[in-house]
């Protein structure tokens, strides 16, 4: 808990001043040169980690100090919250120079284990890790394997490894290979003796009795992490942490060493080896040391595999049973991939676990392990994925969408495993829907994910699809929550938005009329249609307000340019056509979330442009339906950006330059729309229901009229009426309250260089509409600009002009 | 295996914004790899370094626990329990997982899993393809163990002073970043080794 005298502790902590510091580590140094190490002195160690820690800056403590802390922890007997602190203190330093303990010093195992923890702090300047690790494998060599505290040791073995796999060589890899085999297979299968400090007993005096499983029974077969007692030998400990450290041994020690890809030629290998294996197992003994552990490795997750189906009789044990079946898993897919001969004998196992798992929903996390086995092996297998993925895609997100660990899993293995769907990638691409269903109910975490995978998703027949989805997923979010509220309980605690009580939208929800909808935007499957979820916007109105739908509209933006770049790999021309058709639409009909129509325009409209940068003929293309468009578009305040873009974008691509289809009628036709719309928006007067719309909107209009005119020069006429008809309008009194001083100046400035240019007609077609080859070494990139530079030079030489022309 | 373990504070979602997140405990387990850095101060610049990775995680699961409070409507005051005779539901408790892209802030992709209990973060820093049911079970167990041991549900107190015990805990259910598969008895087994070194 963290209370404002904690904060003032850690305040203090951080401001200690040098001089402070030094008369501080004098005490500590005295405290620690005493013979009896009392509680004053774990006092002071205790305040001495806190100021270490507490900053990110380096502290300098004196030297002697840090020598006594170093000669403390390495005392023969020293009681063990002293070492700790000791220990803490100079790992908390750590990287830093004046470190210069050494394993030698060390009387105990437990001691060699926080040295070690210091040493391989420091960063591997001066090959720490490789030192601790031969130190260590001595002492584990050194020992028989039924000696005292071996078990401070392993995870020690363990780490090394992690942070430096060349720290050991081949024979002493071997070596450690077989220790571990014993510990694994041949622990005691009798309960260890009560001792204070879990040492094993020699005292044979009372018999404690077998070890039992999580259920009760005597234990059938060797001892695994799955075996219970009351109290534990020592090798027993020593087999739970070999279990523990075995995925990352096998890694590291296999033929292929850490980390290799699995080879395409593995399967060939796999299918020669089928037939030639029988189904019993070799006998152990002869077999070298790495062979033998993968050997008895494999065993002992058989072993689990069984005991999970017990059923444990503490909740504890419960958990434990289902993190054993996903490393038994992992386990048996290392072991099968360097070794191919175990296939055949794993495959029926987990074939069966699998059929024993789907109906269970409390494994389903286990499901996710077996499924990417039997991807990596299936084909050497004939296994049937399909019913394997089924499952996977098509129940359990729409179940069990609300689990945060379960969403992250799912779209990790999504992610880890897209090599591995090879040709069948559409299991994935079509089960979008579903997987929207994670992100839509756990946006914050699984945006990043989604992005990185909606790349592999985005396919060119569900890409229309998948859009819809996108601009749909806070609709997704509301209608889940709702969903949620209509399922029989799954937990003490309610999954849905509690502090939004009853919402008015459930009983409509359940409507009737409406499940068509529903059912369209709860799909597992893309189902290759689209419809209009209009209603359904309306319907969950006042679900709009939940933060979680708020946070999916929040994540929408980025899913959408992260949808739009993969998508423009794949789009054929008729794709893009609809792609815009798509944007144009659903401008208008989006879920109103607070800012969520304002932050979606900008990224549709400058989709929009860039698409229409991507092919602009499809400006000639789609020219009805963008006529359609412009005529329809009631309030332009509200959808600014958009009405911005289709006009510049007309504008700009509307000619002959792109589309040699383009005609002169179409041009007319476009001038009549655009200059309707232009007399909409300068005429109504603007009220509360129907702001004025933006200057950038009136000026763009001008400017594409403009362009427009300079290609068919028949309306050069009509377009000057209109400039001064518009400068008037700028020019006039009451002009300036509706779009603002800069505005209603940037209106007349624009008209007047326009006008200026039309002047000169053909320098005008020169400069509203360049060709190509023009176009390219343009010096401005940003084409907003560009324009108005060149009006503006324009309209100036024409103004020199004129004052030098007599009248 | 683990890479780091840290305790920080969680603010309420709601409250205004005073403070920064602090990280209360953090303990690394051995070291990302130094890159050669012959410049002199490099054994400072790691450590710094090292505490800014901790922090920028802390501020992301603070972050993260605080949005998921808000998606489920729970009020912010939450966090505080009910009274000090009551066991702190650790499988209600917010909770969840997220990927740490390779150099942001760690060289090598990690994972984090986290655990919101009574304003306090508890994070587990993995490897990419550690098992996760295996890490949410020791967060649970850790964040149970010192909330038990630490006394964190009586009033006043703090962990700040307790680093003895939390490393006492760690050295044993976490030891050096490697996660357990520990049954309810060795638990047991182990808690009583640890209550005879730190007597309450």
């Amino acid at each position: 808990m963290f209370t404002a005298g904690a904060e003032s502790l850690l305040q203090q902590a951080r401001e200690i001043q040098a001089e402070e510091l030094r008369k501080f580590c004098s005490r500590v140094s005295k405290l620690l040169r005493e013979e009896d190490l009392g509680p004053d002195a774990i006092d002071c160690l205790r305040r001495l980690f806190l100021i270490v820690s507490a900053t990110k800056y380096n502290r300098r403590l004196d030297k002697t100090c840090v020598d006594l802390l170093q000669a403390t922890l390495c005392l023969p007997a020293c009681p063990e919250p002293l070492q700790v602190l000791c220990a803490a203190i100079l790992r908390e330093m750590s990287p830093s120079d004046s470190v210069t303990l050494s394993c030698d010093h060390t009387h105990n195992t437990r001691q060699l284990s926080l040295v070690a923890s210091i040493l391989l702090a420091q960063g591997d300047r001066r090959e720490e890790v490789r030192t601790v690790a031969q130190h260590v494998l001595r002492a584990l060599e050194s020992r028989q394997p039924e000696g005292p505290s071996l078990r401070h040791l392993l995870p020690v073995m363990s780490k090394v490894m992690g942070l430096s796999p060349g720290a050991l060589q081949e024979d002493q890899t071997t070596l450690l290979s077989k220790r571990l085999t014993d510990w694994l297979r041949y622990a005691s299968v009798q309960q260890g003796l009560p001792h204070s400090g879990g040492f094993f007993s020699t005292s044979r005096a009372r018999q404690p009795g077998p070890i039992t499983e999580v259920d009760g029974a005597v234990a059938t077969d060797f001892f695994t992490v799955l075996s219970t007692g009351h109290h534990f030998t020592e090798d027993q400990w020593l087999n739970v942490q070999a279990f523990s450290m075995l995925r990352a041994w096998l890694l590291h020690s296999g033929p292929e060493g850490p980390g290799a890809p699995d080879a395409d030629d593995k399967s060939e290998l796999e299918g020669s080896t089928l037939s030639v294996i029988s189904a019993t197992s070799t006998t152990g003994r002869l077999l070298p040391p790495r062979e033998r552990l993968r050997e008895v490795a494999f065993e002992y997750c058989q072993r689990l595999i069984e005991q999970s189906t017990r059923r444990a009789l503490r909740k504890g044990d419960s958990d434990l049973q289902k993190a054993c079946l996903v490393e038994a898993v992992l386990v048996l897919d290392v072991l099968c991939r360097q070794d191919p001969s175990f296939l055949y004998r794993t495959l029926s196992c987990l074939k069966a676990l699998h059929g024993r798992l789907s109906g269970d929903p409390a494994c389903v996390r286990v499901l996710l392990p077996l499924a990417r086995f039997f991807l990596t092996h299936g084909e050497a297998a004939a296994v049937d994925s399909e019913a394997v993925y089924q499952h996977l895609f098509t129940r359990v997100p729409a179940e069990l969408f609300h689990s945060p660990m379960l969403a992250f899993e799912f779209v990790q293995f999504c992610r880890d495993n897209l090599h591995l769907f090879g040709g069948n990638l559409s299991i994935l691409t079509l089960s979008f829907p579903n997987l929207f269903k994670f992100l839509a109910w756990n946006s914050p975490a699984l945006t990043a994910e989604f992005v990185a995978l909606l790349p592999a998703l985005v396919d060119a027949s569900t890409a229309v699809e998948m859009l819809h989805a996108l601009l749909d997923l806070p609709c997704l979010t509301a209608a889940l929550d709702l969903q949620l509220r209509s399922w029989p309980a799954a937990s003490e605690r309610p999954l849905w938005d509690t502090s939004l009580r009853n919402p008015s939208c459930l009983e409509a929800f359940r409507d009737p009329q409406l499940q068509g909808l529903v059912q369209h935007l709860l799909r597992s499957k893309a189902s290759g249609t689209t419809q209009r979820l209009a209603p359904l916007h309306q319907l969950l109105q006042p679900m709009a307000s939940c933060a979680r739908v708020a946070q999916c509209a929040e994540a929408v933006p980025t899913l959408l340019h992260a949808f739009f770049s993969a998508v423009t790999q794949v789009a054929s021309g008729a794709l893009t056509n609809q792609l815009v058709l798509l944007l144009l639409e659903r401008s208008d009909s989006l879920y109103r979330v607070p800012q969520f129509e304002a932050r979606v325009h900008r990224v549709l409209s400058a989709q929009f442009l860039a698409l229409c940068k991507l092919k602009p003929s499809l400006v000639v293309e789609l020219a009805r339906d963008l006529l359609e468009f412009l005529g329809s578009v009631n309030d332009v305040h509200g959808r600014a950006s958009m009405v911005t873009s289709v006009v510049w974008a007309i504008g700009e691509y509307l000619s002959v330059t792109y589309d040699r289809r383009c005609t002169v009628e179409q041009i007319n036709k476009f001038f009549e729309a655009l200059e309707a719309l232009l007399f909409e928006v300068t005429q109504s007067r603007p009220s509360a229901a129907l702001p004025q719309c933006p200057p950038q909107v009136v000026t763009v209009l001008m400017t594409t009229l403009t362009k427009l005119a300079s290609r068919s020069q028949d309306l050069i006429p009509r377009v000057s009426l209109l400039l001064s008809k518009m400068r008037t309008l700028a020019q006039s009194p009451g002009a300036s309250s509706p779009h603002g001083e800069e505005g209603t100046e940037a209106i007349r400035t624009r008209a007047t260089e326009l006008l200026n240019l039309l002047k000169m007609p053909s320098v005008a077609q020169f400069v509203l509409t360049p060709s190509p080859e023009v176009c390219s070494p343009r010096y401005h990139r940003d084409v907003n600009t560009a324009l108005p530079l060149a009006l503006r030079t324009v309209s100036r030489l024409v103004e020199k002009e004129a004052g030098l022309l007599p009248g | 295996m683990v890479h780091a373990f840290l305790i920080h504070t969680l603010r309420a979602p709601h409250a205004e914004d005073t403070g920064l997140c602090r990280v209360l405990y953090s303990c690394v387990f051995g070291a990302e790899k130094s890159p050669d850095d012959p410049r002199p101060h490099g054994a400072e610049r790691d450590r710094l370094l090292r505490k800014e990775q901790i922090l920028a995680v802390a501020r992301q699961v603070e972050s993260m626990c605080r949005l998921q409070l808000q998606a489920s409507g729970r009020p912010p005051m939450d966090l505080q329990p009910q009274s000090s005779d009551e066991p702190v539901p650790l499988h209600e408790a917010p909770r969840g997982a997220f990927r740490l892209a390779a150099g942001d802030p760690f060289q090598e992709p990690r994972t984090v899993v986290w655990l919101g209990v009574l304003s306090l973060g508890f994070a587990l820093v993995l490897d990419a393809h550690d098992n996760l049911l295996l890490a949410e079970g020791t967060l649970r167990l850790l964040a149970r163990l010192l909330v038990d041991h630490l006394r964190l549900l009586a009033p006043g107190t703090n962990l700040l002073l307790r680093a003895d015990r939390i490393e006492g805990i760690l050295t044993r259910f976490l030891p050096h970043g490697q996660l357990l598969f520990l049954n309810d008895q060795f638990v047991q087994g182990l808690e009583k080794e640890f209550s005879a070194a730190w007597p309450r």
